[in-house]
């Protein structure tokens, strides 16, 4: 993991990430003109989830970090989810 | 039985030990706002209703061109960090300086949002909030706690860069040495990210 | 003994001429082994205010009605108490202790990853404790609301709660910073040829509690930020009259506090895992169980926070589920439990001070732990939530639990971290005196408990008042006997014999340098064994 050989993210790529963060931008806003009840919550999370993933992957570099990081970056969000999971097997059921 | 004999002990890397400290650094900040994000869950799905129609105050074109603006600043900051790798300092001084110029266009714009609101007498604790039904108070009690706290992540990343920025611009981060660049840029990231689930949860709402 | 050859460049760490002289070269160390002992003067003080304190309220509560104290100076009382205890004792306690003291020596290294973070979080530890000491002292009054500051009325009285809740959450910094320099470290810093499943158990369980510092923290900091902004803004998340959910409060209270009683227990578990082997000359029975079982704990112990909110409201559902969770949990740390015994099994047992307190240790948290599963289960919680019979399980595990094992630890390292030995005799009688003292003090409450004595409560029924009787003399052997061993410890450290480098025949790397360790801890080649515990 020493510097030198760490990898080097052309800007063109970065530009490119830029790009698709805006058209996701775009397509959760334009998203909301639809009436999709329920589902509105996972489709913008899933959206927020996939610019999530590009920023984490590209422009924090994950992508090309050791494997450890990567599986504890997964776990992060694993272990948040399994908390909003449990606190919700008491407010659903109230 | 097999052992080893050691003889020395390996010199210290900084780079790689720091990296993963900032990232460290960076999951507690994450399950920091996931307390809050939790919190938002819960009250949103007790009240959508509420949810929705206290939503409709908040001007959307706002939190849509704060977004780009964050996203280009994540970009750019990320390109400074390509620039040092490629030993190119002016460029990457430049883009550090870009970044810091968003991130600024970014707190104006939330002064300008905050202030409208306050200008409505929709502030914590004011005689207005009181009246309000129950679903709305709890959506505007946690829009201003959490765009708050955001736009205090905005400063501390702010502080940061410009740290970055003097130490690029004396050399003691160079192209052989640059963890400090990555480690600001990696904290800029994060607070780029939280906001990526900030703007639909807060301004998108049906 | 290797270090007899370069006898002349040897200069212990206690001896090191740095920077600066006096007392800074102290309070501006970097070495983990100073701020090791820094964290130890600190919480060692705090302890012993904080059992002082207790002892109040004992005497309070030797007979019904008001006997020594207003009512609400004794809430002000138990909450400081609590307050200290928790935050500034326990949560650090092992850790920051013997954690930064021996785990860069276990695995190997020099120091910790980030020296002068080590040192800064020292420093916010000072003053989050400082602030808190001083929320007794202010003039709207000490915080009354438990350690626990559950909302409402965290939200709505009167006392210094802001102040107390910006201690905890400059405390809570502190320990993520440490839990962060130490999962570095294991991860960057272990010597060469040393994998992780080389490493002694001490510094795995230190490991996974640092996960659960680093991770869970960071909840109970946002929680006390919102409980804070509420006092401040009328912020309303939790008090109904404000639109909020107090119940919500509880949720993320425990979502952090459950996990926190795991970073007490696990450093506790892992100084134990270290004495066993070493006072029987045995080899760890289920290295990698144990290994692995901490991590378990770690993990599981995240998702069972709802076993202190079985009486809140919460639903039906929530509650079986956290019931099964809970005794789940259980497991890994009753095999723990089965290996010490094992390991035990055939040993050539050396009865000196660390085993018996390690023995006592074992004791007293199985006691502690059966009675939590009675505490796990739905129907026995409800019939004894909120009564004395809690104190008496929390202080079991605790004090009991964690307590003792800082009190095997100590006697454990200290020939290492003075180079000096203490009086064996005499530790020994502590070891006894307290562990009847503490017997004396607790055990009642669980009976008590069961017949309905409320917990946090000043005055009682008089059919309770043998119970009191009984525990506050218990207090007073206990605190006896705490005094008894600190000064034989302290003699033992400033004037007591020499100590070799491995006065118990240990086989971990601390033992292979001398004592006291020299600054960089190894200036000599040393042996990275396969498996630590290989007494041949
Ligand atoms: C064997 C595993 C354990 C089980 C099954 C268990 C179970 C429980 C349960 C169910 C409660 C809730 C009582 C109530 O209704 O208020 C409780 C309370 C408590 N436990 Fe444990 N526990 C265990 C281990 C520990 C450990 C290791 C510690 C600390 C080192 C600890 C410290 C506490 C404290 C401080 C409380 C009091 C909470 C309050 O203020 O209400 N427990 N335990
Ligand atoms: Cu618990």
């Amino acid at each position: 993991m020493s510097n030198n050989s760490s990898h080097i993210t052309e800007y063109k790529v970065l530009g490119r990430i830029l790009l698709i963060l805006m058209f996701f931008t775009f397509a959760t806003i334009s998203v909301t003109s639809f009436n999709l009840a329920s589902f509105t919550v996972t489709v913008a999370l899933l959206i927020a989830g996939i610019k999530g993933y590009f920023v984490l992957s590209y422009f924090m570099h994950l992508k090309y970090e050791n494997l450890l990081l990567r599986i504890l970056v997964g776990m992060i969000f694993v272990l948040f989810a399994l908390i909003v999971l449990i606190t919700f097997i008491d407010y659903s059921y109230r | 039985m097999m052992s080893e004999k050691v003889t020395h002990i390996e010199e210290h890397r900084d780079d790689a030990a720091s990296k993963l400290g900032m990232w460290l650094f960076i999951f507690t900040e994450l399950l920091l706002f996931g307390g809050l994000f939790l919190v938002y869950s819960i009250y949103r799905a007790q009240y959508p209703a509420n949810f929705h129609e206290a939503s409709l105050e908040l001007s959307v074109t706002i939190g849509a061109v704060n977004t780009i603006v964050l996203l280009f600043s994540s970009m750019t900051i990320a390109m400074a960090l390509t620039a040092m790798q490629k030993n190119n300092k002016k460029l990457a001084l430049r883009l550090i300086l870009v970044t810091l110029l968003m991130a600024l266009v970014f707190l104006v714009n939330k002064y300008f949002e905050w202030g409208a609101k306050f200008h409505h007498g929709l502030y914590p604790g004011s005689d207005l909030m009181a009246l309000l039904e129950r679903g709305h108070l709890l959506y505007f009690s946690l829009y201003f706690f959490m765009t708050g706290l955001h736009a205090f992540h905005i400063i501390v990343g702010m502080i940061l860069l410009i740290v970055v920025y003097f130490k690029v611009k004396n050399g003691s981060i160079h192209f052989e040495k640059y963890f400090l660049l990555e480690n600001g840029a990696l904290y800029w990231h994060l607070v780029d990210l939280i906001w990526i689930f900030l703007f639909p949860l807060m301004y998108l709402i049906t | 003994m290797s270090n007899e050859v370069n006898k002349i460049e040897y200069v212990s760490y206690l001896e090191h001429q740095g920077r600066f002289k006096g007392l800074k070269s102290w309070i501006f160390a970097t070495d983990h082994k100073r701020i090791a002992l820094l964290y130890m003067y600190a919480i060692a003080a705090f302890f012993f205010i904080g059992a002082l304190l207790g002892l109040l309220m004992r005497f309070e509560l030797i007979a019904p009605g008001e006997t020594i104290m207003k009512a609400q100076t004794y809430n002000g009382l138990f909450t400081v108490h609590g307050v200290i205890m928790i935050f500034m004792v326990v949560i650090p306690g092992l850790s920051a202790v013997f954690g930064n003291f021996f785990l860069p020596i276990l695995i190997g290294a020099k120091d910790v990853a980030f020296p002068r973070l080590n040192l800064f979080s020292w420093w916010i530890f000072v003053f989050g404790s400082v602030l808190a000491v001083a929320s007794q002292f202010l003039k709207s009054g000490p915080p009354d609301t438990g350690w626990t500051f559950y909302a409402p009325y965290s939200t709505t009285t009167g006392t210094s709660v802001i102040i107390a809740t910006t201690a905890a959450f400059i405390l809570g910094f502190s320990s993520i910073l440490t839990g962060l320099n130490f999962l570095v470290t294991v991860h960057q810093m272990r010597a060469p040829g040393m994998k992780f499943f080389n490493m002694p158990l001490f510094p795995w369980a230190i490991y996974a509690t640092a996960w659960i510092q680093l991770l869970a923290t960071p909840i109970v900091g946002i929680t006390l930020l919102m409980l804070i902004a509420e006092r401040l803004f009328g912020i309303g998340f939790f008090d109904p009259n404000l639109g909020g959910d107090p119940v919500l409060f509880q949720h993320l209270f425990w979502i952090y506090s459950h996990p926190a009683v795991y970073i007490m227990i696990l450093p506790a578990m892992g100084v134990i895992t270290e004495i066993v082997p070493t006072f029987c000359q045995r080899k760890v029975y289920g290295y990698k169980a144990i290994a692995l079982s901490s991590l378990a704990i770690a993990g599981v112990g995240f998702l069972v926070w709802g076993h202190h909110m079985y009486t809140s409201g919460m639903s039906e559902n929530a509650r079986w589920f956290f019931s099964l969770l809970t005794f789940i949990v259980a497991v890994p740390s009753a095999i723990k439990v089965f290996n010490w015994i094992s390991t035990m099994y055939k040993g050539s047992i050396d009865l000196k001070p660390p085993f018996l307190f390690a023995l006592a240790f074992i004791f007293l948290f199985i006691i502690g732990g059966t009675t939590g599963l009675i505490l796990g289960s739905v129907a026995t919680n409800i019939q004894v939530h909120d009564t004395s019979f809690i104190v008496a399980h929390f202080h079991y595990i605790i004090f009991g639990g964690m307590g003792f094992a800082f009190f095997a630890a100590i006697h454990y390292w200290l020939p290492k971290m003075y180079g000096r030995l203490y009086n064996f005799r005499r530790a020994n009688i502590a070891c006894i005196i307290m562990f009847i003292g503490f017997n004396t003090l607790y055990f009642p409450q669980f009976v008590i408990g069961i017949q309905g004595m409320p917990r946090r409560y000043f005055d009682y029924l008089p059919q309770f008042q043998t119970g009191h009787m009984i525990s506050t003399i218990g207090g007073v052997i206990l605190i006896f006997g705490l005094f008894y061993m600190l000064i034989n410890l302290i003699k033992g450290a400033r004037k007591g014999p020499k100590a070799p480098a491995n006065p118990w025949n240990g086989s971990t790397l601390e033992w292979q340098i001398p004592s006291p360790p020299s600054l960089e801890n190894f200036d000599e080649p040393f042996e990275v064994k396969a498996n630590p515990y290989d007494y041949k």
